[in-house]
Protein backbone atom coordinates (compact mmCIF):
# COMPACT_ATOMS: atom_id res chain seq x y z
CA UNK A 1 0.00 0.00 0.00
CA UNK A 2 2.86 2.31 0.93
CA UNK A 3 4.70 1.45 -2.32
CA UNK A 4 1.56 2.25 -4.33
CA UNK A 5 1.26 5.67 -2.70
CA UNK A 6 4.83 6.58 -3.61
CA UNK A 7 4.27 5.39 -7.18
CA UNK A 8 1.20 7.63 -7.52
CA UNK A 9 3.18 10.55 -6.08
CA UNK A 10 6.05 9.98 -8.51
CA UNK A 11 3.70 9.81 -11.49
CA UNK A 12 2.00 13.06 -10.43
CA UNK A 13 5.29 14.92 -10.00
CA UNK A 14 6.70 13.60 -13.28
CA UNK A 15 3.54 14.63 -15.14
CA UNK A 16 3.71 18.10 -13.64
CA UNK A 17 7.34 18.57 -14.61
CA UNK A 18 6.67 17.37 -18.15
CA UNK A 19 3.71 19.75 -18.51
CA UNK A 20 5.72 22.72 -17.21
CA UNK A 21 8.54 21.99 -19.67
CA UNK A 22 6.04 21.52 -22.49
CA UNK A 23 4.58 24.93 -21.70
CA UNK A 24 8.05 26.46 -21.97
CA UNK A 25 8.71 24.70 -25.31
CA UNK A 26 5.41 25.95 -26.64
CA UNK A 27 6.34 29.48 -25.68
CA UNK A 28 9.68 29.18 -27.48
CA UNK A 29 8.24 27.87 -30.74
CA UNK A 30 5.71 30.64 -31.02
CA UNK A 31 7.99 33.37 -29.68
CA UNK A 32 8.51 35.27 -32.94
CA UNK A 33 4.86 35.03 -33.99
CA UNK A 34 3.81 36.29 -30.58
CA UNK A 35 6.20 39.19 -30.82
CA UNK A 36 4.70 40.22 -34.14
CA UNK A 37 1.10 39.79 -33.15
CA UNK A 38 1.45 41.43 -29.76
CA UNK A 39 1.28 44.88 -31.36
CA UNK A 40 -2.05 43.81 -32.86
CA UNK A 41 -3.41 43.59 -29.32
CA UNK A 42 -3.38 47.40 -29.22
CA UNK A 43 -5.97 47.37 -31.98
CA UNK A 44 -8.27 45.22 -29.85
CA UNK A 45 -8.52 47.70 -26.99
CA UNK A 46 -12.17 48.74 -26.46
CA UNK A 47 -12.87 52.26 -27.68
CA UNK A 48 -14.06 53.42 -24.27
CA UNK A 49 -10.77 52.38 -22.69
CA UNK A 50 -8.75 53.92 -25.51
CA UNK A 51 -10.40 57.28 -24.83
CA UNK A 52 -9.16 57.41 -21.26
CA UNK A 53 -6.67 60.21 -20.76
CA UNK A 54 -3.59 60.04 -18.58
CA UNK A 55 -4.43 61.84 -15.29
CA UNK A 56 -0.71 62.39 -14.64
CA UNK A 57 0.03 64.39 -17.78
CA UNK A 58 0.82 67.47 -15.71
CA UNK A 59 2.72 65.61 -13.01
CA UNK A 60 6.38 66.63 -13.43
CA UNK A 61 7.59 63.47 -11.70
CA UNK A 62 5.48 60.97 -13.64
CA UNK A 63 8.10 60.18 -16.29
CA UNK A 64 10.93 59.79 -13.76
CA UNK A 65 8.79 57.58 -11.53
CA UNK A 66 7.68 55.58 -14.56
CA UNK A 67 11.33 55.02 -15.49
CA UNK A 68 12.04 53.56 -12.04
CA UNK A 69 8.97 51.32 -12.28
CA UNK A 70 9.94 50.23 -15.79
CA UNK A 71 13.43 49.24 -14.61
CA UNK A 72 11.95 47.31 -11.68
CA UNK A 73 9.19 45.45 -13.51
CA UNK A 74 9.50 45.63 -17.30
CA UNK A 75 13.12 46.02 -18.38
CA UNK A 76 13.97 42.35 -17.95
CA UNK A 77 11.64 41.45 -20.84
CA UNK A 78 11.34 44.65 -22.89
CA UNK A 79 15.04 45.46 -22.64
CA UNK A 80 16.99 48.54 -21.65
CA UNK A 81 15.30 51.70 -22.88
CA UNK A 82 12.31 49.54 -23.96
CA UNK A 83 14.17 48.59 -27.16
CA UNK A 84 13.02 44.98 -26.91
CA UNK A 85 14.76 41.66 -26.30
CA UNK A 86 14.33 38.01 -27.20
CA UNK A 87 11.57 37.79 -24.60
CA UNK A 88 9.38 40.73 -25.54
CA UNK A 89 9.08 43.28 -28.33
CA UNK A 90 10.35 46.85 -28.49
CA UNK A 91 8.03 49.55 -27.20
CA UNK A 92 9.86 52.16 -29.30
CA UNK A 93 7.95 51.36 -32.48
CA UNK A 94 5.24 53.47 -34.04
CA UNK A 95 2.47 51.02 -33.10
CA UNK A 96 3.15 51.67 -29.42
CA UNK A 97 4.34 55.25 -29.53
CA UNK A 98 1.37 56.38 -31.64
CA UNK A 99 -1.12 54.38 -29.58
CA UNK A 100 -3.49 56.23 -27.28
CA UNK A 101 -2.31 56.36 -23.64
CA UNK A 102 -5.54 54.62 -22.66
CA UNK A 103 -4.70 51.70 -24.96
CA UNK A 104 -1.28 51.19 -23.35
CA UNK A 105 -2.85 51.49 -19.90
CA UNK A 106 -5.42 48.85 -20.87
CA UNK A 107 -2.71 46.44 -22.07
CA UNK A 108 -0.83 46.93 -18.78
CA UNK A 109 -3.99 46.30 -16.79
CA UNK A 110 -5.15 43.23 -18.69
CA UNK A 111 -1.89 41.78 -19.94
CA UNK A 112 -1.82 39.49 -22.95
CA UNK A 113 -1.62 36.31 -20.92
CA UNK A 114 -1.82 33.92 -23.87
CA UNK A 115 1.27 35.67 -25.30
CA UNK A 116 3.35 35.78 -22.09
CA UNK A 117 2.60 39.41 -21.17
CA UNK A 118 1.56 39.28 -17.50
CA UNK A 119 -1.33 41.19 -15.99
CA UNK A 120 -0.03 44.26 -14.12
CA UNK A 121 -3.24 45.17 -12.33
CA UNK A 122 -1.39 44.43 -9.10
CA UNK A 123 0.33 47.78 -9.55
CA UNK A 124 -2.00 50.56 -8.38
CA UNK A 125 -3.54 52.67 -11.17
CA UNK A 126 -1.30 55.72 -10.60
CA UNK A 127 1.80 53.54 -11.04
CA UNK A 128 0.43 52.11 -14.28
CA UNK A 129 -0.18 55.67 -15.54
CA UNK A 130 3.38 56.58 -14.53
CA UNK A 131 4.57 53.68 -16.68
CA UNK A 132 2.45 54.96 -19.59
CA UNK A 133 3.99 58.42 -19.15
CA UNK A 134 7.50 56.98 -19.32
CA UNK A 135 6.81 54.71 -22.31
CA UNK A 136 5.22 57.55 -24.27
CA UNK A 137 8.14 59.85 -23.42
CA UNK A 138 10.64 57.55 -25.13
CA UNK A 139 9.59 58.16 -28.71
CA UNK A 140 10.19 55.99 -31.75
CA UNK A 141 13.66 54.47 -31.94
CA UNK A 142 15.51 55.11 -35.20
CA UNK A 143 16.70 51.50 -35.45
CA UNK A 144 14.62 48.62 -34.15
CA UNK A 145 16.41 46.22 -31.84
CA UNK A 146 17.81 43.06 -33.48
CA UNK A 147 15.19 40.35 -33.79
CA UNK A 148 12.28 42.78 -33.60
CA UNK A 149 9.79 43.09 -36.45
CA UNK A 150 10.29 46.27 -38.45
CA UNK A 151 8.07 49.18 -37.50
CA UNK A 152 5.15 49.80 -39.85
CA UNK A 153 4.98 53.29 -41.35
CA UNK B 1 31.40 5.78 19.57
CA UNK B 2 32.29 6.51 15.94
CA UNK B 3 35.90 5.83 14.83
CA UNK B 4 37.88 9.10 14.24
CA UNK B 5 38.47 8.41 10.51
CA UNK B 6 34.76 7.82 9.91
CA UNK B 7 33.85 10.94 11.88
CA UNK B 8 36.33 12.95 9.78
CA UNK B 9 34.78 11.56 6.59
CA UNK B 10 31.31 12.57 7.75
CA UNK B 11 32.60 16.03 8.62
CA UNK B 12 34.15 16.40 5.14
CA UNK B 13 30.93 15.18 3.54
CA UNK B 14 28.91 17.74 5.52
CA UNK B 15 31.35 20.53 4.56
CA UNK B 16 31.16 19.47 0.87
CA UNK B 17 27.37 19.40 0.86
CA UNK B 18 27.31 22.77 2.61
CA UNK B 19 29.73 24.24 0.07
CA UNK B 20 27.63 22.96 -2.84
CA UNK B 21 24.42 24.37 -1.31
CA UNK B 22 25.98 27.78 -0.57
CA UNK B 23 27.54 27.91 -4.07
CA UNK B 24 24.22 27.00 -5.63
CA UNK B 25 22.42 29.69 -3.65
CA UNK B 26 25.01 32.34 -4.57
CA UNK B 27 24.72 31.30 -8.25
CA UNK B 28 20.97 31.84 -8.01
CA UNK B 29 21.53 35.30 -6.56
CA UNK B 30 23.82 36.11 -9.47
CA UNK B 31 20.89 35.69 -11.86
CA UNK B 32 18.84 38.72 -12.72
CA UNK B 33 16.29 39.66 -10.09
CA UNK B 34 13.40 42.06 -10.27
CA UNK B 35 11.16 43.56 -7.67
CA UNK B 36 8.27 41.31 -6.79
CA UNK B 37 4.93 42.91 -6.01
CA UNK B 38 3.61 40.49 -3.45
CA UNK B 39 0.60 40.94 -1.22
CA UNK B 40 1.07 40.33 2.52
CA UNK B 41 -1.10 37.21 2.64
CA UNK B 42 0.43 33.98 3.94
CA UNK B 43 -2.70 31.82 3.81
CA UNK B 44 -5.01 33.51 1.28
CA UNK B 45 -4.21 33.66 -2.44
CA UNK B 46 -5.01 36.45 -4.85
CA UNK B 47 -5.24 36.23 -8.65
CA UNK B 48 -1.79 37.66 -9.29
CA UNK B 49 0.34 34.83 -10.68
CA UNK B 50 4.10 34.54 -11.00
CA UNK B 51 5.58 36.21 -14.09
CA UNK B 52 6.36 33.64 -16.81
CA UNK B 53 9.84 32.14 -16.47
CA UNK B 54 10.37 33.61 -12.97
CA UNK B 55 11.22 31.45 -9.99
CA UNK B 56 10.45 32.66 -6.49
CA UNK B 57 12.32 30.88 -3.72
CA UNK B 58 10.58 31.36 -0.38
CA UNK B 59 11.09 30.42 3.24
CA UNK B 60 8.27 30.76 5.76
CA UNK B 61 8.19 30.21 9.48
CA UNK B 62 5.40 29.86 12.03
CA UNK B 63 5.98 30.02 15.79
CA UNK B 64 2.97 28.68 17.62
CA UNK B 65 1.77 28.55 21.19
CA UNK B 66 0.11 25.32 22.24
CA UNK B 67 -2.21 24.69 25.16
CA UNK B 68 -1.81 21.18 26.56
CA UNK B 69 1.61 20.71 24.99
CA UNK B 70 4.90 22.36 24.05
CA UNK B 71 5.06 25.23 21.55
CA UNK B 72 6.40 24.66 18.06
CA UNK B 73 8.24 26.20 15.16
CA UNK B 74 6.96 25.01 11.78
CA UNK B 75 8.77 26.00 8.59
CA UNK B 76 8.48 25.43 4.89
CA UNK B 77 10.38 26.15 1.70
CA UNK B 78 8.51 27.10 -1.42
CA UNK B 79 9.62 27.10 -5.05
CA UNK B 80 7.12 29.05 -7.12
CA UNK B 81 7.55 29.05 -10.87
CA UNK B 82 5.63 30.92 -13.55
CA UNK B 83 5.23 28.24 -16.24
CA UNK B 84 3.15 30.65 -18.35
CA UNK B 85 1.38 33.96 -17.72
CA UNK B 86 -1.77 31.96 -16.82
CA UNK B 87 -0.24 28.99 -14.93
CA UNK B 88 1.91 29.01 -11.79
CA UNK B 89 3.23 25.82 -10.25
CA UNK B 90 4.69 25.49 -6.75
CA UNK B 91 6.58 22.87 -4.78
CA UNK B 92 6.73 22.93 -0.97
CA UNK B 93 8.89 21.13 1.56
CA UNK B 94 7.53 21.19 5.12
CA UNK B 95 9.14 20.62 8.50
CA UNK B 96 8.72 21.46 12.16
CA UNK B 97 10.37 21.56 15.55
CA UNK B 98 8.23 20.84 18.57
CA UNK B 99 10.08 22.20 21.59
CA UNK B 100 11.34 19.50 23.98
CA UNK B 101 10.51 16.84 21.37
CA UNK B 102 12.14 16.70 17.95
CA UNK B 103 12.70 18.34 14.57
CA UNK B 104 11.40 16.50 11.55
CA UNK B 105 10.61 16.72 7.86
CA UNK B 106 6.85 16.39 7.51
CA UNK B 107 6.30 16.06 3.77
CA UNK B 108 5.84 17.89 0.50
CA UNK B 109 3.10 19.62 -1.46
CA UNK B 110 2.71 20.39 -5.13
CA UNK B 111 0.21 23.02 -6.14
CA UNK B 112 -0.95 24.57 -9.38
CA UNK B 113 -2.86 27.77 -10.00
CA UNK B 114 -4.52 28.44 -13.34
CA UNK B 115 -6.15 31.63 -14.49
CA UNK B 116 -9.00 30.66 -16.85
CA UNK B 117 -9.95 34.16 -18.07
CA UNK B 118 -7.70 36.07 -20.40
CA UNK B 119 -8.45 39.55 -19.18
CA UNK B 120 -8.80 41.45 -15.93
CA UNK B 121 -12.36 41.58 -14.59
CA UNK B 122 -14.02 43.04 -11.54
CA UNK B 123 -13.80 39.55 -9.99
CA UNK B 124 -11.04 37.31 -11.27
CA UNK B 125 -11.30 33.56 -10.71
CA UNK B 126 -8.25 31.33 -10.31
CA UNK B 127 -8.49 27.54 -10.07
CA UNK B 128 -6.17 25.85 -7.61
CA UNK B 129 -5.25 22.16 -7.33
CA UNK B 130 -2.82 20.79 -4.75
CA UNK B 131 -1.52 17.34 -3.92
CA UNK B 132 -0.14 16.83 -0.41
CA UNK B 133 1.96 13.96 0.86
CA UNK B 134 2.56 14.86 4.50
CA UNK B 135 2.23 13.28 7.92
CA UNK B 136 0.05 14.25 10.86
CA UNK B 137 3.03 15.99 12.51
CA UNK B 138 2.82 18.77 9.91
CA UNK B 139 2.14 22.08 11.69
CA UNK B 140 2.62 24.77 9.06
CA UNK B 141 -1.11 25.60 9.21
CA UNK B 142 -0.98 26.83 5.63
CA UNK B 143 -4.66 26.19 5.36
CA UNK B 144 -7.29 25.47 7.99
CA UNK B 145 -9.99 23.07 6.96
CA UNK B 146 -12.76 20.87 8.31
CA UNK B 147 -12.63 20.50 12.07
CA UNK B 148 -8.91 21.27 12.46
CA UNK B 149 -8.41 22.41 16.06
CA UNK B 150 -5.49 23.34 18.30
CA UNK B 151 -5.62 20.02 20.16
CA UNK B 152 -4.63 18.20 16.92
CA UNK B 153 -1.12 19.63 17.31
CA UNK B 154 -0.73 18.46 20.91
CA UNK B 155 -0.10 14.85 19.82
CA UNK B 156 3.61 14.01 20.34
CA UNK B 157 5.76 13.91 17.18
CA UNK B 158 6.70 10.29 17.79
CA UNK B 159 3.04 9.29 17.31
CA UNK B 160 1.76 11.85 14.82
CA UNK B 161 4.63 11.35 12.36
CA UNK B 162 3.55 7.75 11.77
CA UNK B 163 0.23 8.74 10.23
CA UNK B 164 0.70 9.57 6.53
CA UNK B 165 -1.82 11.93 4.93
CA UNK B 166 -2.31 12.13 1.19
CA UNK B 167 -4.81 14.78 0.15
CA UNK B 168 -6.10 16.56 -2.89
CA UNK B 169 -7.03 20.15 -2.21
CA UNK B 170 -9.15 22.28 -4.52
CA UNK B 171 -9.64 26.02 -4.22
CA UNK B 172 -11.67 28.60 -5.99
CA UNK B 173 -9.90 31.93 -5.66
CA UNK B 174 -11.96 35.03 -6.40
CA UNK B 175 -9.91 38.20 -6.30
CA UNK B 176 -10.27 41.86 -7.28
CA UNK B 177 -7.87 44.74 -7.65
CA UNK B 178 -9.77 47.98 -7.24
CA UNK B 179 -8.33 51.48 -6.74
CA UNK B 180 -5.11 50.02 -5.36
CA UNK B 181 -6.91 47.68 -2.96
CA UNK B 182 -6.91 43.93 -3.30
CA UNK B 183 -9.87 41.90 -2.07
CA UNK B 184 -9.71 38.14 -2.19
CA UNK B 185 -11.89 35.23 -1.16
CA UNK B 186 -10.77 31.60 -1.23
CA UNK B 187 -13.10 28.64 -0.81
CA UNK B 188 -11.37 25.32 -0.31
CA UNK B 189 -12.39 21.67 -0.40
CA UNK B 190 -9.99 18.95 0.72
CA UNK B 191 -10.25 15.21 0.15
CA UNK B 192 -8.09 12.81 2.09
CA UNK B 193 -7.46 9.99 -0.34
CA UNK B 194 -7.92 7.34 2.35
CA UNK B 195 -11.70 7.40 2.34
CA UNK B 196 -12.30 10.46 4.55
CA UNK B 197 -15.15 12.90 3.91
CA UNK B 198 -14.62 16.15 2.01
CA UNK B 199 -13.55 18.97 4.33
CA UNK B 200 -14.11 22.66 3.73
CA UNK B 201 -12.52 25.95 4.66
CA UNK B 202 -12.18 29.57 3.61
CA UNK B 203 -9.77 32.48 3.61
CA UNK B 204 -10.51 36.17 3.12
CA UNK B 205 -7.98 38.92 2.53
CA UNK B 206 -7.77 42.66 1.96
CA UNK B 207 -4.62 44.69 1.33
CA UNK B 208 -3.40 48.06 0.08
CA UNK B 209 0.01 49.63 -0.60
CA UNK B 210 1.02 52.46 1.73
CA UNK B 211 1.42 54.73 -1.32
CA UNK B 212 -0.28 54.58 -4.69
CA UNK B 213 2.29 56.48 -6.73
CA UNK B 214 5.82 55.34 -7.37
CA UNK B 215 8.71 57.52 -6.25
CA UNK B 216 10.79 59.35 -8.85
CA UNK B 217 14.01 57.80 -7.54
CA UNK B 218 15.10 54.30 -6.60
CA UNK B 219 14.62 53.66 -2.91
CA UNK B 220 14.17 50.79 -0.52
CA UNK B 221 12.05 52.54 2.09
CA UNK B 222 9.57 54.35 -0.18
CA UNK B 223 6.02 53.68 1.01
CA UNK B 224 4.92 52.06 -2.27
CA UNK B 225 7.17 49.09 -1.41
CA UNK B 226 5.12 48.34 1.72
CA UNK B 227 1.70 46.70 1.51
CA UNK B 228 -0.45 46.26 4.61
CA UNK B 229 -3.24 43.76 4.80
CA UNK B 230 -5.54 41.67 6.89
CA UNK B 231 -6.59 38.08 6.41
CA UNK B 232 -9.13 35.90 8.11
CA UNK B 233 -9.38 32.15 7.67
CA UNK B 234 -10.79 29.04 9.23
CA UNK B 235 -12.54 25.72 8.83
CA UNK B 236 -16.10 25.15 7.68
CA UNK B 237 -16.55 21.57 8.83
CA UNK B 238 -16.91 18.59 6.55
CA UNK B 239 -19.51 16.96 4.34
CA UNK B 240 -21.14 15.22 7.30
CA UNK B 241 -21.22 18.28 9.59
CA UNK B 242 -20.89 21.51 7.66
CA UNK B 243 -20.65 24.77 9.62
CA UNK B 244 -18.55 26.71 12.09
CA UNK B 245 -19.02 24.48 15.14
CA UNK B 246 -15.85 22.71 16.33
CA UNK B 247 -13.68 24.66 13.92
CA UNK B 248 -10.76 27.03 14.45
CA UNK B 249 -10.79 30.60 13.16
CA UNK B 250 -7.98 33.14 12.83
CA UNK B 251 -7.47 36.85 12.18
CA UNK B 252 -4.08 38.05 10.98
CA UNK B 253 -2.88 41.57 10.17
CA UNK B 254 0.21 41.51 7.96
CA UNK B 255 2.82 43.67 6.31
CA UNK B 256 5.00 42.94 3.31
CA UNK B 257 8.09 44.83 2.17
CA UNK B 258 8.88 44.34 -1.53
CA UNK B 259 12.47 45.44 -2.04
CA UNK B 260 13.58 46.59 -5.50
CA UNK B 261 16.46 44.07 -5.32
CA UNK B 262 14.00 41.17 -5.61
CA UNK B 263 13.78 40.34 -1.90
CA UNK B 264 10.43 40.27 -0.13
CA UNK B 265 9.90 40.19 3.63
CA UNK B 266 6.57 39.39 5.29
CA UNK B 267 5.41 39.39 8.89
CA UNK B 268 2.00 38.38 10.19
CA UNK B 269 1.01 38.03 13.86
CA UNK B 270 -2.02 35.76 13.98
CA UNK B 271 -4.70 35.61 16.64
CA UNK B 272 -7.09 32.76 17.35
CA UNK B 273 -10.72 33.86 17.42
CA UNK B 274 -12.22 30.99 19.41
CA UNK B 275 -11.32 28.37 21.98
CA UNK B 276 -10.43 25.76 19.32
CA UNK B 277 -7.76 27.99 17.79
CA UNK B 278 -4.13 28.53 18.76
CA UNK B 279 -4.14 31.69 20.86
CA UNK B 280 -1.20 33.20 18.98
CA UNK B 281 0.94 32.38 15.95
CA UNK B 282 3.79 34.49 14.66
CA UNK B 283 4.40 34.00 10.97
CA UNK B 284 7.12 35.53 8.88
CA UNK B 285 8.68 34.81 5.52
CA UNK B 286 11.46 35.84 3.21
CA UNK B 287 11.53 35.28 -0.53
CA UNK B 288 13.69 36.09 -3.51
CA UNK B 289 12.47 36.35 -7.06
CA UNK B 290 14.75 35.19 -9.86
CA UNK B 291 13.62 36.55 -13.18
CA UNK B 292 14.22 34.60 -16.41
CA UNK B 293 15.10 31.48 -14.43
CA UNK B 294 13.53 29.21 -17.06
CA UNK B 295 15.65 30.80 -19.81
CA UNK B 296 18.85 30.39 -17.77
CA UNK B 297 18.11 26.71 -17.13
CA UNK B 298 17.23 26.20 -20.78
CA UNK B 299 20.55 27.74 -21.86
CA UNK B 300 22.43 25.20 -19.74
CA UNK B 301 21.09 22.33 -21.84
CA UNK B 302 21.19 23.68 -25.37
CA UNK B 303 24.15 23.90 -27.71
CA UNK B 304 25.68 27.02 -29.10
CA UNK B 305 23.75 28.61 -31.95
Amino acid sequence: MKFRGHRVTSVLLFTGLALALQAQDGNKEHGQKEKESIYAELEKVPEKERQKSNPLTKDPEAVAAGKVLFEEHCEECHGSGALGSKKAPSLRVSEVQNAAPGAIFWILTNGVVRKKMPVWSKLPEPQRWQLVSYIKSLGIAEQPAPGDPPAKP
Amino acid sequence: MMPPTLAKSFHLLRVSIGTVLVSGFLSLLALVSLEAQENPYIVAYDHNLEEPGSLEVEYFSTFGTQRGGPGFHAFWGEFEYGATAWWTTEFYLDGQTTFDQSTLFTGFRWENRVRPLKREHLINPVLYVEFEDINEADKILKEIEGHDVEADQAVPNSISRQQVVREIELKLILSSNYKGWNFTENTLAVKNLSNQPWEFGYALGVSRPLAMKGAAHRCNFCPQHFIAGLEMYGGLGDRASFGLHDTSQYLAPGLVWNLPSGWTLRIEPTFGLNGNSHQFLLRWGVSYEISAFGRKVESLFKGRE
